[in-house]
């Protein structure tokens, strides 16, 4: 039965303008890069690339990326280790611990981002964390740690119990067992968590805007005050590498889905 | 096999600490300021729920995330209907549609936005197109709610696409071979059984509306201010961390007692965070 011819013409039509309201507004940020006016003016009439120029020589901008970078490179990995732990051991309570030790573990993706910023700030303050990478670093992987236990915990979800067993009848150590039997399975889901908590680390604002220092400033919290302070056309360049990265993280790992199941499609059609 | 009781309890620790320690105590510790910061008691709750303005940013707040989750059905439901019917080529190909500008950036975005609805850019020149002269959007709350939507519209596709996807198509045709017409047997048969994850999708997207601050802050105007920028105003202009508290503990509050309810109610929430974490196919 083939659906498609199901599908009438309104919601066709429909569903171009959410897909258009989609993807078309971010697109706008790559035109205006390469725009050789310092205003965000419409239509572009001359072209160059001097804002990209300005993003890789402007010490701000590079010392921003660096920051951002190093930042979520270390909560990304902080966050994977903790937050795959963490969902290992969280089959081995009991139901009701279980229960409120994840629900406290989700919190951070729920509680808003201004709340969560000014509450640390005032804390940080404090406690000297305030200003310096530790700080935004401790607080990105408490924000960051859901977005591990999520994926992993799907992937501990999906692997059969027998084959770890069969391991451990064979004679393997518990560290055997699980370098060799359950990380590999579980390893999609690893790799999925640590995207995500970079990402998250990379992306987020406002916790890094308040905990921010001359010294200590992301990517993000850069391009903000370039809109309210500097007007730096440099943050269009910065948009458009943002939004090119982003697609890669969304297009390579379906394209690499694509020639796996090419290559399965023919090894079977071989095998036939 | 499961892990031991000690492994598991080790396990655990550091991640629960370092979310209890280092983001949920600050929360705790603003939120009880808030109940004694100047002296004990409801003072600050009353003070703010006596504000005049705080209540209208308060009201133009939930107004807005309404505004918001309905504009989200609207363009979200179809799509995410659409996203049910199409073979698995056009789905992954919809789907990246969807998860690009999900992981895109939030400044990026945010800045995309304000290049658009400046002035003269180019939403007042398709206005313009269309007989409404010299309209700016930057700086109107009518800006403000079309970047939120296209921020948040994702969440909803993506959420709303896991409840709708196992609703069972065959239904519809039984509906059909026993008389129903088409309209009939979508209203009576599958939009009842989308409401529990249509229910979760608009918790969600007014719940992320709520809280919204760099969009609001960069795209809106103070004249129409919402109430996370009223929070962060407190703070960074005066300094003021009980008031703030005051307000974070009644966004608080809004936040998480709708969750908690949703949570109570509906699956397709938890189903479709996990989705958006594992880019968009169901496992």
């Amino acid at each position: 039965m083939n659906e498609r011819t199901r599908i009438r013409l309104p919601l066709r039509i429909w569903a171009t303008v959410a897909a258009l309201l989609l993807v078309a507004p971010t697109l706008v940020v790559i035109p205006l890069s390469f725009s050789d006016k310092r205003s965000f003016a419409f239509p572009i009439e001359g072209w160059s690339l001097q804002w990209y120029e300005n993003f890789f020589t402007d010490q701000r901008w590079m010392n921003s990326l660096g920051t951002s970078l190093s930042l979520a490179l270390v909560v990304g990995v902080v966050a994977t280790v903790l937050g795959t732990l963490a969902a290992l051991g969280l089959r081995g309570l009991n139901a009701r611990l279980a229960a409120v030790a994840q629900v406290s573990m989700m919190l951070p993706i729920l509680v808003p981002g201004i709340v969560a910023a000014i509450a640390i700030f005032g804390l940080y303050l404090r406690w000297g964390l305030s200003g310096s990478p530790l700080g935004i670093v401790l607080a990105h992987i408490a924000l960051a740690l859901p977005f591990v236990l999520i994926p992993v915990g799907t992937a501990l979800r999906g692997l059969d119990e027998t084959l770890v067993r069969a391991a451990a009848v064979l004679g393997a150590s518990p560290i055997a067992r699980f370098m060799q039997v359950q990380l590999p399975i579980l390893l999609p889901g690893i790799i999925t968590g640590f995207i995500f908590a970079f990402v998250t680390s990379l992306d987020e604002v406002v916790i890094a805007y308040f905990l921010q220092s001359p010294s200590v400033r992301t990517l993000p919290v850069q391009m903000y005050s370039s809109v309210t302070v500097e007007t730096d056309p440099s943050i269009a360049a910065a948009s458009t590498l943002l939004l090119v990265l982003s697609t890669c993280i969304i297009l390579i790992p379906r394209i690499v889905q694509v020639i796996q199941e090419r290559r399965a499609a023919r090894r079977q059609g071989d095998v036939a | 096999m499961r892990p031991s009781r000690l492994f598991s309890s080790v396990a655990v620790v550091p991640a629960l600490v370092i979310i209890l320690i280092f983001f949920l105590l600050p929360i705790g510790v603003i939120i009880a300021r808030s109940f004694t910061d100047p002296e004990p008691g409801l003072g600050q709750y009353a003070a703010a729920l006596a504000d005049p303005t705080t209540l209208r940013v308060l009201g133009r707040t939930f107004v807005t995330a309404i505004i918001t989750v309905v504009v989200c059905i609207g363009l979200g439901y179809p799509f995410a209907y659409l996203l049910t019917l199409v073979g698995p080529t056009a789905r992954t190909l919809l789907m990246v549609l969807v998860l690009v500008p999900f992981w895109t950036s939030l400044m990026a975005r945010t800045f995309a936005w304000i290049s658009l609805l400046q002035r003269d850019g180019p939403v007042s020149a398709v206005l313009g197109f269309f007989g409404a002269e010299n309209v700016t959007l930057r700086g109107t709350l009518t800006g403000v709610v079309l970047a939120i939507v296209q921020i948040l519209l994702p969440y909803m596709i993506l959420t709303l696409y896991t409840a709708l996807a196992s609703i069972d198509r065959r239904q519809l045709a039984a509906a059909q071979s026993l008389g129903a017409n088409r309209y009939k047997a979508f209203w009576q048969v599958y939009l009842p059984q989308s409401l529990p994850g249509l229910f979760a999708a608009s918790s969600l997207v007014f719940i992320l509306a709520l809280g919204f601050y760099i969009t609001p802050q960069l795209i809106g105007s103070p004249k129409e201010a919402m109430i996370a920028q009223v929070i962060g105003q407190r703070v960074e202009k005066i300094v003021d961390f009980a008031g703030a508290g005051a307000l974070s503990g009644i966004l608080l509050l809004a936040t998480l007692g709708l969750f908690c309810v949703v949570i109570l109610a509906v699956a397709p929430l938890r189903r479709g965070i996990s989705q958006m974490v594992n880019g968009g196919e169901t496992r």
